[in-house]
């Protein structure tokens, strides 16, 4: 049980500042899921937590101790690698227990226990005499999390543990590693790149760009109020809209786009005014995009006409990919729409489910929940 | 560990599929190369059982009647046998320390992460272009100099360090993956520890082909021995074997002994080579 402080933690490798300034507190028991793309550095800093990789400066504290300097094995860190990490010529059972004694004190009878207990946690109570050779992806990584779960760590820390499973696989542990978490309540740091594992499993998601975190709030916040456009575009699929748009900024703000054929109230909360801008951009997802015919909410805005280029099923819905005045658009709809490429659709667009960014990805503001009445 | 004995069985399967003219043709040139392998062998082999005179009929290359004889002539009288155990013991300890020394130094380059690691690693594989000869005479001096001639440790600590060893052990060491080591290091599992439990036995197949490697090498080694001892009762067999030459009487040499005392310091390597062949197709194959 520890909460994890990060202060302004900085690691550079040579001329390459893979981790930049970042500072970070994770409270006791959260699960934090560091998300973002490749060679954004959140290996890197799940690595300096571990102590594996040194930090140019900077402090971490796990639980009330100041770790920055500490030796990894005495962090109480437990750690999860994408390839198992395993050793071949051990079996499962001694896996789990080689390199033991450094983390907990037992006797031989209690370790026999526990790493019994732990089996049957995680389903390979059986498998505990094979060695790695012998067992599935998915069995190699439950030993790798069985040897983690016997450390009786402070903080587990996971690199990326599903990405080498397949699609299946990785659905039926992602909700195991929850239904775990929830269990031992073990403060958690899970690095991944995929945004499915980040929304599902983070209480919190840090999204990482460039050795910086953009943004950690829980999946929601994320989803509905991007603190960027980085965030904006990371999460959520597919991608949101981006379009150039006028703002008129006064009380009961609008906004103009798609060359002038779509104006759109822009609900702001109590009305207070955008600020003046004429280069931003304004966010759109493909979901809050409707077919003008699947809504019978006035309070949208359009419709506008969309030339249909491309139709792609995902079977619970469709995207469509087209075109409006020159602007590349795409919409995702539940309704299943008889359409092909070339046709023409009216689309209308939800005025509370809009996003404004300056031109240099920051978040203007996001469009109020609910448009206030004035009396 | 992959049974490596797969190779010569598709090499096999290759040879019996082929059909009708190539199939003839491959083999009579398989049987072409292994007679010139063997020849010089068989001979020495026929020889070692001939008489003296016998030898030196060119023409008479049928198996003589003094194979007994001469094989004890040789071990005993021409003190062989002390010879050979020299030469085992030189191997024994050499291989012992190449082992020690390059498994540690092997594992220094893989477990830490330090300052000028490459170049540390390219200075060892330097040294590979000194071979024992060009530094022969600054080596001569130096065990002189500390006092170390004519006696075992000056006759076995040049060949301990081997930067081969080294190089194909780092190459092994670093085919495990880097999330392996990391585990350990989490683990507070040290460098020495880590080596026994999870190297060694990660690498056996590639230390019982380096064994055979170093010990073959060892076991030929001439040149050094032969200007590091004097004492000749701490000679090893291959330059016994020169003594054996050096000992006609009459101004001819004993062939027949020579050749009993060629085959004798054949078996140790022939030994080896076929308990580890199968660790050395995958040593000499790159990786396993």
């Amino acid at each position: 049980m520890a909460r994890i402080e990060l202060e302004s933690l900085q690691k550079e490798f040579g001329e390459t500042v893979a981790v930049n300034d970042i500072s970070l507190s994770v409270p006791d028991g959260e699960f934090l899921v560091l998300v973002g793309p490749s060679g954004c550095g959140k290996s890197t800093l799940l690595r300096t937590i571990s102590g594996l990789e040194s930090q140019t400066s900077g402090d971490i504290s796990i639980g009330d101790n100041r770790v920055t300097n500490v030796e990894p094995k005495d962090r109480g860190v437990a750690m999860v690698f994408q390839d198992y990490a395993l050793y071949p010529h051990m079996t499962a059972r001694r896996n789990m227990t080689f390199g033991l004694d450094s983390h907990v004190s037992m006797s031989d009878d209690e370790i026999e226990q526990a790493v019994q207990d732990v089996g049957e946690t995680l389903g390979i109570g059986d498998l505990l005499d094979r060695t790695p050779d012998a067992l599935s992806g998915g069995e190699k990584q439950r030993v790798a999390m069985g040897r983690a779960l016997l450390r009786e760590p402070d903080v587990f820390l996971l690199d990326e543990p599903l990405s080498n499973l397949d699609a299946k696989l990785r659905d039926q542990m992602r909700a195991e590693l929850t239904q775990l978490h929830e269990r031992i309540g073990t403060t958690t740091i899970y690095v991944t790149h995929d945004q499915t594992e980040a929304m599902t499993l983070g209480d919190r998601v840090a999204v990482m760009n460039d050795g910086e975190i953009e943004q950690v709030e829980s999946p929601q916040v994320l989803y509905d109020e991007p603190a960027s456009r980085f965030v904006a575009e990371f999460i959520g699929s597919p991608q949101m809209n981006f379009l150039p748009v006028d703002v008129e900024g006064r009380s009961r703000p609008t906004v103009t786009t798609l060359q002038r054929h779509l104006t759109s109230p822009f609900p702001t909360p109590n009305e207070t005014s955008l600020p003046a801008t004429d280069n931003a951009v304004l966010g759109v997802r493909p979901e809050d995009l409707y077919l003008a015919q699947e809504t019978e909410d006035d309070s949208f805005a359009g419709p506008v006409e969309m030339t249909v280029t491309l139709h792609e099923t995902l079977g619970d819905s469709v995207v469509l990919h087209g075109t409006v005045a020159n602007e590349r658009i795409r919409i995702r709809t539940s309704q299943r729409p008889n359409v092909t490429a070339g046709d023409t659709i009216r689309v209308v667009v939800d005025p509370t489910r809009l996003h404004l960014f300056d031109s240099d990805g920051d978040t203007l503001a996001h469009a109020a929940e609910k448009m206030v009445q004035t009396v | 560990m992959p049974d490596v004995s797969i190779v010569p069985d598709t090499v096999n399967e290759r040879l019996l599929t082929t059909t009708g003219d190539s199939q003839l043709a491959t083999h009579a040139a398989l049987w072409l190369i292994i007679s010139v392998l063997i020849l010089p062998i068989a001979l020495a082999a026929v020889y070692s059982t001939q008489t003296t005179n016998a030898v030196y009929q060119i023409t008479n290359v049928f198996p003589g009647s003094a194979l007994v004889e001469n094989y004890t002539t040789v071990l005993f009288e021409y003190n062989f046998g002390q010879y050979m155990w020299n030469s085992f013991v030189m191997a024994t300890v050499v291989i012992v320390g190449k082992l020690v020394f390059s498994l540690l130094a092997a594992t220094a380059l893989v477990y830490y992460d330090f300052r000028f690691q490459s170049l540390i690693f390219y200075a060892i594989l330097f040294t590979l272009l000194m071979p024992l000869p060009v530094r022969i005479v600054p080596l001569y001096q130096l065990m002189a100099d500390i006092g170390w001639l004519n006696s075992f440790a000056g006759l076995t600590s040049p060949f301990i360090a081997s930067a081969t060893a080294v190089f194909l052990f780092r190459q092994q060491f670093r085919s495990i993956p880097a999330s392996v080591v990391e585990t350990a290091k989490l683990d507070g599992i040290g460098p020495i520890q880590f080596l026994i439990n999870v190297l060694i036995p990660m690498s056996k197949g590639m230390i019982a082909g380096v064994t055979a490697i170093m010990f073959i090498s060892t076991w030929n080694a001439y040149l050094w021995p032969l200007v590091a001892i004097i004492d000749r009762t701490n000679q090893v067999a291959q330059v016994g074997l020169r003594y054996i030459q050096g000992t006609g009487a009459e101004g001819f040499v004993q062939w027949n002994l020579v050749m009993a005392a060629g085959i004798l310091v054949l078996i140790p390597p022939l030994i080896v080579l076929l308990v580890a062949r199968r660790y050395l197709l995958s040593t000499l194959g790159g990786g396993e």
